[in-house]
C-alpha cells in the first residue's frame, strides 16, 4: 500500500489502432498510432489491405490492357495515370500523337485535377468536423464527371485513352459542357474560401500543423501539392511538360510554410490554374484524328522507358522495361500517395490526434494508390 | 495597449469569418430551389442515361434474330479480364467448314467497362449498353449468354 | 379556450378533480406520476420533431432533400429509425464494465428530465419553480457529463475514453461560461427564479431591454451552450472523424437511442433556458405603445411563444453545427479561458454599471 501512494503518477504510452477501417483514414489504411495522452509520439502506416499486384497483372496484360488497370490505381486522377502508361507506351513506339489528341488530353486531366481536388476540398472539411464541405464538393464534381460521362462513357474509371490517342472523339457536347461548368465552378469557388479558408476555426486547426520542411520535403520525396507547398519545385507539367502544357501558360503554385494550410491554399489555387488552363485550350481544340494509327498488337522495342504526369496527388511515373514481347517484362509505378504517406510519421509528431486528420486529409490519401 | 486591440481584432474578424459562412449555408438554406437531389428509383421515368455510358456488352440483334458475330473471338483476346468466351461450332458454307458462333458467354461480374472489347470486333457486332441495374441475387444469373436462341449470323457478314 | 392562454385554470382543476377523489397524500403522489409521464411523452415527441428537423434542415442547408420516403415527406422516418433502433442486439463489449456500461444511458436521461422540470413552458405550466431556478437549472444539466464519462470509462475502448475526457474537459469549462451569461441577466431581475424573471419581462425582453451588454451575454450563451450540448462545432466528444463516434462507439440498439435522444433533450434545454432568460420565455413580443401590435402578438398563446422561440434557439444551434468546422480541444479550453470567460466577466461588471446607473429599459 505504502508504495503505491508514494510512486509518483507515471504517465504512459499507449497504442491506438486506427484503421483499417476509420473515417478519416479514406479507405483501407492502418495507423498504429503511439499516443501519450492525446499527444502523438509515433504514426506506423501499415499498407497492403488492398494490394491487387497490378503490377504483376501488367507482365501479362497487352500495352492497351494496361492502361484500364490504372483507372484502378488513384482513382481520383485515373485519365492522367492513363495518360501517363499510354505516353510511356507512345514513348517507346517513337510515335507522334496528333495535336487533337494532346489538346484533349490536357483539358481532361485537368478537369480530372479538378474533380479530384473538389473531392479533396469537401472530405477535407468532412474531416475538419463541417459535413456540409463535403456535399458542396461533390455538388460541383458532378458537373464534371457529367463531362466526363458523355465523352468517355464513365463518370469514374473512365479508361478514355489508348496508346496512339483517345478511344473515341469528344461529344459534340463536350466544349458548351465544359464552358458552363467553368463559368458556374468560377461563381462557386470563391465560396469554398468563404466557408473554409477563411473561417477562423478552420484557420486555426491549419495554420503551423504538421509543417514539413523543403529539405524533409525533398528526402522523402513528397511531391504535388504537398511537396510544392514547402517551396519543393516539382511540378512535372512545367519542368517535363508532356501533352499540351507546353503550350499554355499557368503559374507553379509554390508556398514555404509547408504547413497543412500552405498544402490546402496550394491546392484552392491550382484549382485556379487548371481553370485558366482549360479556358485557354477550350475554344482551340484543333481539328484532326483523335487516333494515330496503330497496330493492333503493340510491340515495344526492347529497352527502358521512364514517363513521369503530375496528378492530383503529386508525380506519378511509369516505368516499363520491355523485351519486345506483347506485353512488358516488367513495370513498375511509382505512385504519389506512396511517398506521400512516409512523410506522415514526421509531420504529424506531437500533434494532436485532431491534428494528424488533418495532416492526413491535406496530403490527400489515396489508398488504392499507395497499395497498388 | 496594443495587445488589447489584437485581441479584440482577432474576436472581430474570428466572429466576421464565422457569419460570412453561416451567410453561405444560410443562402442555400433559404433557397430551396437550388436543391440537387435526384430522387432515382422514382425517375425512373425521365433518367435518362448518356449515349456512351458503359453498362454492359450486349450482341446486337436486327428483327429477324440476325447478329453480325463471326466468332473471330478478336474481342475475348482483347478483354484484360476473360469476361467474354466465345464458343465456336463449325457450319458448312457451300459445302465448306467453316468457324462460327455457337455460345456468346458474357461474364457479367468480371466486367470492368473498359470498352476494349468493342473496337477491337472488326464487324462491330457488340456494342455498350446503357442499363446500369445489374443487382441479382444470384451471381450464377450474372453469366449471360448473349446470342439469342435460334438467332444466325447476318447475310454478307465474314 | 381560456386555459390556452393560462394553464393555472387547467392545473387547478386537475389538482380538484383530484382532491375531491383522494387523500392530500395520495394526490401529490399521482400529480408526481401525472408531470413524470408528461415529460415522458414530451421527450419522446421532442426527439421524433427534433431529429425529424435536424434532418431536414442539414440537408437543405446541403442541398439535399432529406429523408423522402417513409410517410409524406419522410416524416415517418424517425418512428421508423426508433423501430429500428428497438429491435437491434444490445451489444456489450466482452471486456466492458457491464454495470456502469448499462448505467450510463440513464444517468444522461435522469440529467435531462431533472433540467426540464424547472423550465417555464406557458403561464402556469411549469412543475417545480424554484426560488433558485437558473442555479438549479445550470447544476443538473451538467450532470450529463456523469453519464459520458461513465459510458467511455466503462466500454473498454480506447476512443471512448478520449472522448470521454474530452467531453469532461469541455463541459466543465463551458459550464462557467453559460452560469456567467445567465447571471448577466440576473442582474437585472434580482432574483433566480424563472418564474419571475420571466414575469420582469412583460415590458420587452431582457436581450431589448439590457442591449448591449445583453446581447454580449446572449451570444456568449449560444457558443457556451452550444458546446455544453456537445454539438457540432464542439462535438469533440463525439468527433466522427477522429473518435468514430466518441464515447457512444460500443453502444447500440436502445441504449445508443438514449445518448440519441438525451442530445436533443439537451439541446431542448438550453435552448429553453436560453429563451426563457433571454427572449422573454412564454411572453410575447411587445412595441411599447402600438396597443394593437401588441393585441395581435397576445392572441398567439404564451406555449407558442415559448416553442417558437426555443425553435428559434435549436435552429441557430443547428446552423453552427452545418457550417462550422469542429474545434481541437486545446482551440476548444482557449476559447473558453481566454476569451468568453474575460469577456464575460467584463460584461458582467458593465452590466452591474448599467444597471445602477439605471440605463436600461
Ligand atoms: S468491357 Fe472490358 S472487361 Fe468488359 S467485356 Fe469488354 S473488354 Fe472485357
Ligand atoms: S463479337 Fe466481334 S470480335 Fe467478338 S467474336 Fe464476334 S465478331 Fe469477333
Amino acid at each position: 500500500m505504502e508504495d503505491v501512494i508514494t510512486k509518483p503518477l507515471e504517465s504512459q504510452e499507449y497504442f491506438i489502432n486506427m484503421g483499417p477501417q476509420h473515417p478519416s483514414t479514406h479507405g483501407v489504411l492502418r495507423l498504429v498510432l503511439s499516443l501519450d495522452g492525446e499527444i502523438i509520439r509515433k504514426v506506423e502506416p501499415h499498407i497492403g489491405y488492398i494490394h491487387r499486384s497490378i503490377e504483376k497483372m501488367c507482365e501479362h496484360d497487352s500495352y492497351q490492357q494496361i492502361v484500364h488497370l490504372t483507372d484502378r490505381m488513384d482513382y481520383l486522377s485515373c485519365h492522367i495515370n492513363n495518360e501517363a502508361v499510354c505516353l510511356g507506351v507512345e514513348m517507346g513506339l517513337q510515335l507522334e500523337v496528333p495535336e487533337r489528341v494532346k489538346v484533349i488530353r490536357t483539358i481532361i486531366g485537368e478537369l480530372t485535377r479538378l474533380s479530384s481536388h473538389q473531392l479533396w476540398w469537401g472530405v477535407m472539411g468532412m474531416d475538419l468536423g463541417a459535413i456540409t464541405t463535403f456535399l458542396y464538393g461533390f455538388r460541383d464534381r458532378e458537373m464534371i464527371t457529367d463531362i466526363f460521362e458523355e465523352t468517355c462513357g464513365a463518370r469514374l474509371t473512365m479508361n478514355y485513352n489508348v496508346p496512339g490517342g483517345l478511344m473515341f472523339d469528344i461529344h459534340p457536347n463536350f466544349q458548351k459542357r465544359t464552358k458552363d461548368f467553368i463559368t458556374h465552378f468560377k461563381k462557386k469557388l470563391p465560396e469554398y474560401d468563404d466557408l473554409l479558408s477563411n473561417n477562423v476555426i478552420f484557420r486555426q486547426r491549419t495554420m503551423g500543423i504538421g509543417k514539413l520542411s523543403k529539405e524533409d520535403t525533398i528526402s522523402y520525396s513528397v511531391t504535388g501539392p504537398s511537396g510544392r507547398a514547402s517551396g519543393f519545385s516539382c511540378d512535372v507539367r512545367k519542368h517535363h511538360p508532356y501533352s499540351a502544357y507546353d503550350k499554355v501558360q499557368f503559374k507553379e503554385i509554390l508556398r514555404t510554410e509547408g504547413d497543412c494550410f500552405a498544402r490546402y491554399q496550394c491546392r484552392i489555387d491550382e484549382m485556379w490554374e487548371s481553370i485558366s488552363i482549360i479556358e485557354q485550350l477550350i475554344d482551340n481544340i484543333p481539328e484532326g484524328s483523335f487516333k494515330a494509327p496503330t497496330k493492333a498488337v503493340i510491340k515495344l522495342p526492347k529497352g527502358e522507358f521512364y514517363q513521369k504526369v503530375e496528378t492530383a496527388r503529386g508525380e506519378f511515373g511509369v516505368y516499363i522495361i520491355s523485351e519486345g514481347q506483347k506485353s512488358p517484362y516488367r513495370l513498375k509505378f511509382r505512385s504519389p500517395g506512396f511517398s506521400n504517406l512516409s512523410a506522415l510519421n514526421h509531420m504529424a509528431q506531437g500533434c494532436k490526434i485532431a491534428d494528424l486528420v488533418a495532416i492526413m486529409s491535406t496530403i490527400d490519401l489515396v489508398i488504392p494508390d499507395i497499395d497498388r | 495597449m496594443k495587445s488589447v486591440i489584437n485581441y479584440f481584432k482577432e474576436i472581430y474578424f474570428g466572429l466576421k469569418s464565422l457569419i460570412t459562412g453561416m451567410r453561405i449555408t444560410g443562402h442555400y438554406f433559404t433557397h430551396p430551389k437550388e436543391i440537387i437531389t435526384q430522387q432515382y428509383p422514382e425517375n425512373r421515368e425521365t433518367l435518362k442515361m448518356f449515349e456512351r455510358f458503359r453498362g454492359e456488352v450486349v450482341l446486337l440483334h436486327n428483327e429477324n434474330n440476325e447478329h453480325k458475330c463471326t466468332g473471330c473471338s478478336a474481342c475475348e483476346v482483347a478483354c484484360p479480364n476473360g469476361t467474354i468466351e466465345i464458343i465456336h461450332k463449325r457450319v458448312d458454307v457451300d459445302g465448306r467448314k467453316v468457324k462460327a458462333l455457337d455460345t456468346f458467354v458474357y461474364h457479367l461480374q468480371m466486367c470492368t467497362m473498359c470498352g476494349l472489347c468493342i473496337p477491337a470486333c472488326p464487324t462491330d457486332a457488340i456494342v455498350m449498353a446503357n442499363t446500369f441495374e445489374h443487382a441479382v441475387f444470384d451471381r450464377s444469373k450474372l453469366t449471360k449468354v448473349l446470342n439469342n436462341p435460334g438467332s444466325k449470323i447476318m447475310d454478307g457478314i465474314k | 379556450m381560456k386555459w390556452l392562454y393560462d394553464f393555472s385554470y387547467l392545473t387547478r382543476a386537475i389538482h380538484e378533480g383530484l382532491s375531491t377523489r383522494f387523500e392530500p397524500g395520495t394526490v401529490v403522489i399521482l400529480e408526481m406520476v401525472l408531470v413524470g409521464i408528461t415529460f415522458m411523452l414530451l421527450f419522446a415527441l421532442l426527439g421524433l420533431v427534433l431529429v425529424y428537423a435536424e434532418r431536414k434542415v442539414s440537408a437543405v442547408i446541403q442541398q439535399r432533400l432529406g429523408p423522402m420516403r417513409v410517410g409524406k415527406w419522410g416524416t415517418a422516418q424517425t418512428l421508423a429509425d426508433v423501430i429500428k433502433l428497438l429491435l437491434k442486439e444490445p451489444l456489450i463489449n466482452k471486456d466492458a464494465d457491464k454495470f456502469l456500461f448499462n448505467l450510463a444511458p440513464f444517468v444522461i436521461m435522469i440529467a435531462a428530465f431533472m433540467a426540464i422540470a424547472a423550465l417555464p413552458f406557458a403561464k402556469g405550466l411549469h412543475a417545480i419553480d424554484f426560488d433558485i431556478g437558473i442555479l438549479y437549472v445550470a447544476a443538473v444539466s451538467s450532470l450529463g457529463v456523469i453519464g459520458i464519462l461513465l459510458a467511455g470509462w466503462s466500454s473498454n475502448n480506447k476512443y471512448s475514453l478520449i472522448g470521454a475526457m474530452r467531453s469532461g474537459a469541455q463541459i466543465i469549462s463551458y459550464e462557467l461560461s453559460v452560469a456567467l451569461s445567465l447571471l448577466t441577466i440576473v442582474v437585472l431581475t434580482g432574483s433566480l427564479q424563472l418564474s419571475i424573471i420571466v414575469e420582469s419581462q412583460a415590458n420587452g425582453w431582457w436581450i431589448f431591454k439590457g442591449h448591449i451588454p445583453a446581447m454580449i451575454a446572449f451570444v456568449i450563451f449560444l457558443i457556451a451552450s452550444t458546446a455544453e450540448t456537445n454539438r457540432g462545432p464542439f462535438d469533440l466528444a463525439e468527433a466522427e472523424s477522429e473518435l468514430t463516434a466518441g464515447f457512444h462507439t460500443e453502444y447500440s440498439g436502445l441504449k445508443f437511442a438514449f445518448f440519441f435522444l438525451a442530445e436533443f433533450a439537451n439541446m431542448f434545454i438550453v435552448a429553453g433556458i436560453g429563451a426563457t432568460v433571454f427572449l422573454g420565455g412564454w411572453m410575447p413580443f411587445h412595441i411599447g405603445s402600438w396597443e394593437g401590435f401588441n393585441a395581435i402578438m397576445d392572441f398567439i398563446p404564451p406555449i407558442v411563444w415559448f416553442f417558437g422561440k426555443v425553435g428559434f434557439m435549436i435552429f441557430m444551434m443547428m446552423w453552427f453545427r452545418w457550417t462550422f468546422p469542429r474545434l481541437r480541444i486545446d482551440q476548444l479550453l482557449t476559447l473558453e479561458w481566454k476569451y468568453l470567460l474575460p469577456i464575460n466577466l467584463m460584461n458582467i461588471v458593465l452590466m452591474a454599471f448599467l444597471s445602477l446607473m439605471g440605463w436600461h429599459f
